[in-house]
């Protein structure tokens, strides 16, 4: 089996007020082990919902959900935690991070969850921040790093563990070009290197040409997709 | 394992405290205030109360008396506690004890040149009984009775204003003996007591011992057997070694032993009453803090509802959340519990020192014999009870929010506004 995320027919509409807003509208998509795929459209267009779903953190109205050859329908609230534990790793648009915790301590929060030990938790926390180029800064809080550094830390929190995907939810959204192309560089480099496998949502043509497959939303459905 | 997690879990707790400093140090200021207070008004109501129970035993009672079984009901003069120096012998005998003495009572007509009054007449040991009490102490004119003494009263000085007496004045006594036959005798004033108290020295009028069993027949029987502790916390255990002493002597079946509880259950009563009232002050002053602590422990809660949900997303279960809160809201309430307790055992130990004046006190202390100066008085109790119950309150309004956490789903934290 070569997929990791595989969906099928699936369907979300959210109630709002007294009318049903269809979000996701039948879609049915696999991606294969080690992708670099993102997925775009406008706002409203369902791309967020597609990514909270596939990462177990939203549950679609009808259709099935299996990531790593876990079926989700079948998984209780706290097996489903437990996936996104070890299997998922996440990357948000903001508030990605602890802010009373330095960016070691949030690298090593998901390894403490886990019940990794401390001396390896460090060495890891440690290693994955050179990696992602914050040597020197693992004492930093939050809010003594820029938005740019925060999204490498929260990459590194995501990748440190080696999840078997990591989703990534409009993580250059709140950057400036420049510091949104060394994010995407250095999640690139993770793809190649550690063969994570990454899912963006995105709205911006930067990342869209970075990524090596491109799944187009539009009203909750797919109209295009193609791999480069 | 578990205490590393527990380590990451209070730094998180105690970092994420001082995220709003401001908002961390009233709270914490609201709990250290409540604790210090009910340190401190606790301290200062046990204090009171024994200083208020010795007041009166000192005054009166006694903390112990042996008497025949009924006298204290019916106060008749029959009933009497015979061969007082056998019960002695047995006092004698008993660790805890710090002084005794015998009395006698008899309600007769005291009359002087002008006047006639209804008075309870005692009889009492000169010696033994300024051991026991603090009466010797209070004579305002004249002088105590000794033990020499006959026919020489002590009056108290409101009883002697009414009759109109003064020391060396006469007054004539004319009571029941014990046998049913007319007591009857002339007294010389020896001295006039003023207690403070107005019931007391209203109605005070102490005779020798000796020459009131010769007066009204008594043989060498008396009706009360008074007994001071060395400490408050010994009565109940000397109450036991005398009953069983008594028994042990064969006297168990006439005698009964009383402590201070039974002997003025008024001043039982009045303690209850103040404790009863000083537990609803504490108890309401404890609600209101709990409130402002839940106040806080929501808003800290409902301001970090994104971070929850991100916690929630990357793995972080509910029951792990509301532990690292809890441990949150339980930390921030232990500063503030220390802070109370140090601060409230030092105020405390001040005032022990130098007590604190209530000249200006109600008339129930008064009719006690409280002293105008009272002083709190610092002990495990005091010190750890208001505090303690602060922190069950304090837990459980922190659970309440915490466990809302239960509820949270990490799409809709995330998007909380």
């Amino acid at each position: 089996m070569n997929n990791i995320v595989e969906l099928e027919k699936i369907k979300k509409t959210y109630l709002q007020g007294k009318v049903d807003i269809p979000a996701i509208n039948n879609v049915s998509l696999s991606i294969k082990k080690g992708g670099f795929v993102a997925i775009a459209g406008p706002s409203g267009s369902g791309k967020t919902t597609l990514l909270n779903i596939i990462g177990g953190l939203d549950q679609p109205d009808s259709g099935t959900v299996r990531v790593d050859g876990e079926k989700f329908e079948t998984l209780t609230p706290s097996r489903l935690a437990e996936l996104r534990l070890f299997k998922i790793g996440f990357v948000f648009q903001a508030y990605n991070l602890i802010p009373v915790l330095s960016a070691a301590e949030n690298v090593e929060f998901v390894m403490l969850l886990q019940g990794i030990p401390k001396k390896e938790r460090l060495r890891k926390a440690h290693a994955i921040l050179d990696d992602v180029g914050l040597s020197g800064k693992y004492n930093r809080r939050p809010a003594e790093l820029s938005g740019g550094q925060q999204q490498r830390v929260a990459v590194a929190r995501a990748i440190v563990s080696n999840p078997s995907i990591v989703l990534a939810d409009e993580p250059t959204a709140n950057l400036d070009s420049k510091t949104g192309q060394g994010l995407l560089e250095l999640m690139k480099t993770m793809n190649k290197e550690k063969k994570v496998t990454f899912v963006f949502s995105t709205h911006d043509k930067m990342v869209m040409d970075y990524a090596g497959r491109l799944v187009r939303l539009r009203d909750g459905s797919i109209f295009d997709d193609q791999s480069k | 394992m578990m205490s590393v997690n527990v380590k990451l879990d209070v730094k998180m707790a105690w970092r994420n405290i001082w995220r709003n400093t401001r908002r961390s140090v009233l709270t914490i200021s609201a709990i250290c205030f409540a604790c210090m207070i009910l340190v401190f008004m606790l301290s200062f109501q046990l204090g009171s109360y024994e200083t208020m129970i010795n007041a009166s035993v000192n005054m009166s009672t006694g903390h112990l008396q042996v008497q025949s079984a009924g006298y204290h009901k019916k106060k008749s003069m029959r009933l009497v506690v015979s061969q007082p120096g056998e019960i002695g012998g047995i006092l004698e005998k008993i660790p805890g004890i710090a002084a005794y003495t015998f009395r006698a009572n008899a309600f007769s007509l005291v009359s002087s040149n002008k006047r006639s009054r209804g008075v309870l007449v005692t009889g009492i040991d000169p010696e033994r009984e300024a051991c026991v009490s603090t009466i010797k102490t209070m004579i305002s004119h004249g002088r105590y009775l000794e033990q020499s003494d006959t026919n020489q009263v002590i009056v108290g000085n409101l009883l002697a204003k009414s009759l109109r007496v003064k020391p060396g004045d006469e007054l004539t006594i004319l009571g029941q003996g014990r046998d049913g036959s007319i007591a009857a005798t002339a007294v010389i004033v020896k001295g006039i007591l003023s207690s403070g108290i107005d019931a007391f020295d209203r109605s005070t009028m102490q005779i020798p011992l000796q020459y009131f069993q010769a007066v009204y027949s008594m043989g060498d029987a008396v009706h009360e057997v008074v007994i001071t502790a060395k400490s408050l916390k010994k009565v109940s255990k000397i109450k036991k070694d005398i009953q069983k002493g008594i028994d042990a002597a064969g006297r168990g079946n006439g005698l009964v032993v009383l402590d201070w509880m039974e002997l003025i259950p008024g001043l039982l009563q009045g303690i209850e009453m103040d404790l009863v009232s000083g537990m609803i002050m504490y108890l309401v002053l404890i609600i209101v803090v709990a409130f402002s602590i839940l106040n806080t422990f929501l808003m800290s809660i409902f301001e970090r509802t994104r971070e929850f949900g991100m916690l929630m997303a990357i793995g972080t279960t509910p029951g792990r959340l509301i532990k690292l809160v809890l441990i949150e809201s339980m930390s921030l309430t232990l500063v503030g519990i220390v802070l109370g307790i140090v601060c409230g055992s030092l105020i405390t130990l001040f005032f022990q020192s130098h007590g604190i004046d209530m000249s200006g006190s109600s008339e129930f202390m008064k009719q006690y014999g409280i002293p105008a100066r009272l002083y709190p008085r610092l002990s495990l109790v005091s010190a750890l009870v208001g505090p303690a119950a602060v922190f069950v309150i304090t837990f459980l309004a922190a659970l309440f929010p915490a466990v809302g956490i239960r509820k949270l789903k990490p799409v809709e934290a995330m998007t909380h506004i």
